[in-house]
């Protein structure tokens, strides 16, 4: 076999070339719009997830019956490796999905990682979309473009035990302070059992207290955020939060390292006398010890009858920039997202339905969600719609603020100084 | 000319390998460690840029970053000085127990050296849990919590690593030891020469070889200690106390994606490495010793 003697010289200049930058894939958009042939989507993977697939082979029944020669291969990938999951699509746009299911908290991020088709005309001209309530639909929402239909939305609100209360006479805390002296009085009363139990990595569970106090995470708009969590009202919030962690309500060396699980975990277990747990927790108290001899109420707010800003948790649909099936894979997201689906999956699966209407619907069926559905009503919060939240929440900012709070290494006002400079950070770097 | 050219021949396959495993991917970590590489420009979201020390500036720059250095090396040296001394000791026993003892000793240690780390860890941290742990029953400490003050945690950690790696310390020395011939010790013995003094004057010079190997295993494996740290305080501790450089890396590289932050955090943790490993051979060269 002969080589040329130029090509030894080509393949070692196209390695040089390649080889001056770390390697981009190319995930421009398609501007292909094919009327027929395969879907692709990604749903997570739940715990008990049988009930889910049977509402979505049912969705995508209907899709491909309406779509001659139209396919859908739907893959459930599990919730703990999503995030590689969907690094790994981004990076590969052949082995990627044209649509599917993310965290709310992501939307930022997998926008300005290029990987989100935006959707706004086609949700503008989607009839059920006028339904879907602000919180959700800002969660779907980056610099007032919108990628994505959210799917259903998870708030927490206060788990408490009926037979503690009722045994040492108490009545359900109306306001924080009295959360906070209630706590304390059970777990003078009861020494074995916490009297609310807190997370110092709990975020979620923590939030509630600033918002309730009128601070906030940061304000800001687009790309140009700015961190408030040092403001006065904040740092009111903070202190009220860290002040449960303590021998007299929620020892510090034990609560200081737990996370909203493990807060879920205690609470179902019977070591808690109330916990802040979500609409998504239920599942997990009713399996534990405590079945029957609890209630939910919302987290009450910083006024007598008010009610505490919740996180607006949660999931959205989305479609792919990279999909060669633009139209198609438009329409099996509205599908996906739409009111039939979501109170089917509430059904099966108890998701909070996004659609205010339908969800009066599932509340009147259900009573168990009325105190969800009321946390819902009072207004939530979401986190900021920047790219920079996933580098926030993943580099542990929060989390670390309040755990020095707790383990007493800083004050309130210079841990949440040196919070809000490390924000301002990944802020000012994601540009 | 054919006998300049035939070493490189035989040698060409090991290179081979050695070039694609090795060289090529820290080729690309310091190649990383110089552009602004996050998940949206792997991704194409945003074009690749040219930073050159722009990343080194930020981490040099990053007052947590010499913090987490700072425990990083004395944790390291602690646990290569815990691991040394208990595997060492361990090996020396080896030789002066009977064949039963002896082979339950080493399938205690080969258990341990199995265990995977993961494993380790969560059996450990589970032993000394403050509501379920039997240590805390036994010692009668109700439910003290191991993890919540820095250095108890850091404690936890070092006895899991010195658990899972002495095995490796014990095994090599004691087959060290095995190599000495027997005349030497017992012409030591005949001296009159006490057991520390044996290890001291006559084992140890003769076992330098092999210590050297094992010290500078320990140091890069305890340097570099991840799946510990990781799994047992939780990701790094409360409020990060217990962040060592790897965790440390792991966190900015692939949790927040900063792929570039997290090379350049590669490359120092290699430096640091090769400096340590070339100084410490250096110092044995002049002291008339060669590996």
């Amino acid at each position: 076999m002969k080589l040329s003697p130029r090509l030894p010289a080509l393949l070692l200049a196209a390695l040089v070339v390649t080889a001056c930058a770390p390697r981009t894939s190319d995930n421009a958009a398609s501007d292909k719009d094919e009327k027929s042939g395969t879907l692709r989507v990604w749903l997570f993977q739940e715990v008990g997830n049988k009930p889910k697939e049977k509402v979505v082979d049912s969705v995508v029944a209907a899709f491909e019956k309406a779509h001659e020669g139209t396919r859908v291969d739907v893959e459930y990938i599990p919730v703990d490796t999503r995030a590689q999951r969907v690094k790994a699509a981004f990076n590969d746009p052949k082995s990627a999905p044209d649509v599917m299911e993310y965290g709310n908290t992501d939307t930022a991020g997998y926008v300005k990682d290029g990987g989100l088709l935006d959707v706004t005309e086609e949700f503008g001209d989607w009839g059920e979309a006028k339904d879907t309530d602000p919180t959700a639909r800002q969660s779907v929402t980056v610099d007032g473009r919108l990628y994505g239909a959210p799917l259903y939305v998870g708030v927490r609100a206060l788990y408490y035990r009926t037979d503690v209360f009722g045994e040492l006479g108490l009545k359900v805390p109306e306001t924080m302070t009295e959360l906070a002296a209630t706590a304390r009085e059970i777990r003078a009363a009861k020494p074995d059992l916490y009297g609310l139990v807190v997370g110092g990595a709990y975020t979620y569970g923590a939030m509630p207290f600033v918002w309730a106090n009128g601070g906030e995470l940061a304000t800001g708009k687009g790309g140009s955020y700015a961190s408030t969590i040092d403001s006065a009202a904040a740092r009111k919030g903070i202190k009220a939060y860290t002040s449960l962690f303590g021998d007299d309500n929620c020892p510090a060396a034990k609560c200081a390292g737990m996370g909203g699980n493990d807060t879920v975990t205690a609470f179902a277990a019977g070591k808690a006398a109330m916990a802040i747990g979500g609409d998504f927790s239920h599942t997990a108290v009713e399996a534990g010890k405590v079945k029957g001899k609890y209630a939910v109420v919302p987290l009450p707010g910083v006024t007598p009858g008010s009610i505490a800003p919740a996180f607006a948790g949660g999931n959205n649909i989305g479609v792919l920039k990279g999909t060669s099936h633009r139209s198609l894979a438009v329409e099996l997201m509205e599908q996906l997202a739409s009111k039939r689906t979501q109170s089917e999956l509430f059904d099966a699966m108890g998701f909070l339905p996004t659609f205010g209407d339908v969800r009066q619907q599932v509340a009147a069926r259900e009573p168990f969600v009325k105190p969800f559905v009321r946390t819902l009503g009072a207004g939530t919060r979401f986190v900021p719609a920047s790219p920079a939240w996933s580098r926030i929440d993943s580099s542990l900012v929060l989390p670390t603020m309040f755990q020095e709070v707790i383990s007493g290494r800083k004050d309130v006002a210079a841990a949440s100084k040196d919070a809000a400079a490390k924000m301002n950070d990944a802020f000012g770097s994601a540009g | 000319m054919q006998s300049r050219k035939a070493p490189w021949l035989y040698l060409a396959p090991a290179l081979v390998v050695l070039g694609g495993l090795l060289v090529y991917p820290v080729y690309q970590l310091g190649l990383i460690s110089f552009f602004r590489y996050t998940q949206a420009q792997v991704s194409g979201g945003e074009p690749t840029t040219f930073e050159g020390f722009g990343n080194y500036a930020e981490l040099l720059g990053d007052d947590r970053f010499w913090q987490v250095l700072l425990s990083t090396v004395v944790f390291a040296a602690a646990c290569v000085a815990s691991t040394l001394t208990v595997g060492c000791a361990l090996a020396v026993l080896l030789t002066r127990v009977r064949a039963l003892p002896r082979l339950v000793l080493m399938m205690a240690a080969l258990g341990a050296w199995a265990t995977p780390a993961v494993t380790g860890s969560t059996v450990w941290l589970l032993l000394f849990d403050p509501d379920f742990g039997p240590v805390n029953r036994v010692l009668g400490l109700g439910d003290h919590s191991w993890t919540y003050g820095r250095y108890s945690a850091f404690l936890l950690v070092l006895l899991e690593v010195v658990w899972c790696s002495f095995p490796f310390v014990m095994v090599t020395v004691y087959a060290g030891i095995r190599a000495v011939p027997g005349e030497v010790l017992e012409a030591a013995a005949l001296d009159g020469a006490s057991q520390w003094r044996i290890w001291r004057s006559v084992l140890a010079p003769m076992l330098r070889p092999i210590l050297t190997v094992v010290t500078i295993q320990s140091v890069i494996w305890d340097f570099k200690v991840f799946t510990q740290i990781y799994v047992m305080t939780n990701g790094g501790g409360i409020a990060g106390q217990n962040l060592v450089l790897n965790v440390y890396a792991y966190q900015q590289a692939f949790a927040s994606s900063q792929y570039s932050l997290g090379s350049a955090i590669g490359v120092v943790m290699l430096l640091i490495l090769l400096a340590v490993t070339l100084g410490y051979l250096r110092l044995l060269r002049r002291q008339g010793e060669e590996l």
